[in-house]
């Protein structure tokens, strides 16, 4: 009962989401959604999942996202394609990840091939191995370990990526050589000393900036 | 923000508690729901609400930025850390067993270490890639 409701409004959230042309309003509701998705996460036991549901998909990412609607505007324009061919993708899409659930075994099955293969041991062994009640902490770090190296790797990089990209921009001395050709009404076809004398200048006041 | 006096008696009252709870979903993530990435965004999650309610310019004097984004790589250096110095204790590379006298010590004790490099570096960008937006918009 408790899962139709909640799927229910996942749904009501979606079209919402597909709807409304005000940003801001679509963000909270993104953020409404993932704490829905969180909730059944928890029904489904997932509480480890549910967790970092909550604090990155309802929490972090939200912010993020109003952050980047603050250095944007928050109305979405008017798209000028017809919506068709989205469309068909999408419920091309739909169906076949339908078709697909049917093969899947029934929640909770014993003889599922996911119960089967490495689970049972890692619930049997990994008090004994590793000392830490929680299955989900010894698989993530300890069985798991290079997995989770990888993951810390991808989000060494995003947060790599967004400082080179909206970071502040340091003064190049190329850039400076330009804002000091400009400022002096240079003609742009400045000669070989004075381009050497700028980058100099360049290069002092970028350190005095660090 | 600056004006609302509810916001910052509200916000200073309650990041104590939200680094607090962030160090215990660290630590205890062993034994309950929890581990290095939920800690490390909660932790990072108290240094945005500060930037928040006081301003980017007082969040960057409590984390400036050269010391978030020093941060960002020592999670990592940490977690590979612990790997490398699995091999020197003769073990396989993430290998834990080997780092304490008994190999289930030295699970919980690689696995201790590995979250906190995942805390660390986990916030230590939430706060640089919050910074480095706010930073932008101003």
């Amino acid at each position: 009962m408790i899962n139709i409701v909640l799927l229910a409004f996942l749904a009501i959230i979606s079209l919402a989401i597909v709807r409304i042309r005000n940003l801001f309003a679509v963000v909270m509701l993104g953020g409404i959604y993932s704490l829905l998705m969180a909730s059944i996460f928890v029904i489904l036991d997932a509480v480890d999942v549910a967790f970092t549901e909550v604090a990155v998909g309802a929490g972090i990412s939200t912010i993020l996202m109003l952050g980047t609607l603050a250095l944007t505007t928050s109305r979405e324009k008017i798209p000028m394609h017809t919506p068709l061919l989205p469309l068909i993708v999408t419920f091309i899409t739909g169906a076949m990840l339908v078709y697909g659930t049917w093969d899947i075994p029934a929640f909770g099955d014993a003889s599922a091939p996911a119960n089967l293969h490495v689970a049972p041991y890692y619930l049997e062994r990994s008090m004994v191995e590793t000392g830490v009640p929680n299955v989900v902490t010894a698989v993530l770090a300890s069985y798991r370990g290079y997995d989770t190296l990888g993951e810390l790797t991808v989000i060494f990089t995003a947060g790599i990526g967004v400082l080179l990209l909206l970071g502040r921009r340091r003064e190049t001395p190329a850039s400076a050589s330009e804002q000091k050709v400009a400022a002096s009404g240079g003609t742009g076809r400045s000669d070989p000393g004075k381009e050497t004398a700028s980058d100099d200048g360049g290069s002092a006041s970028k350190g005095s900036a660090t | 923000m600056r004006h609302h006096i509810i916001l910052r008696v509200v916000a200073k009252l309650s990041i104590p508690f939200i680094m607090l709870y962030a160090l215990y979903v660290q630590f205890h993530g062993d034994f309950g729901p929890g581990g290095g990435f939920q800690a490390g965004v909660i932790f990072g999650a108290a240094f945005i609400l500060y930037a928040l309610i006081f301003g980017l310019d007082n969040a960057l004097k409590v984390a400036p930025m050269n010391v978030v984004t020093f941060f960002i790589s020592i999670g990592l250096l940490l977690y590979a850390g612990v790997g490398v110095a699995a091999l020197f204790y003769g073990g396989q590379f993430l290998d834990y067993g080997v780092l304490a006298s008994d190999s289930v010590s030295g699970q919980h004790l690689g696995i201790l270490l590995v979250e906190l490099g995942v805390g660390i570096t986990v916030a230590a960008v939430m706060i640089a890639i919050f910074f480095t937006f706010a930073d932008r918009g101003r």
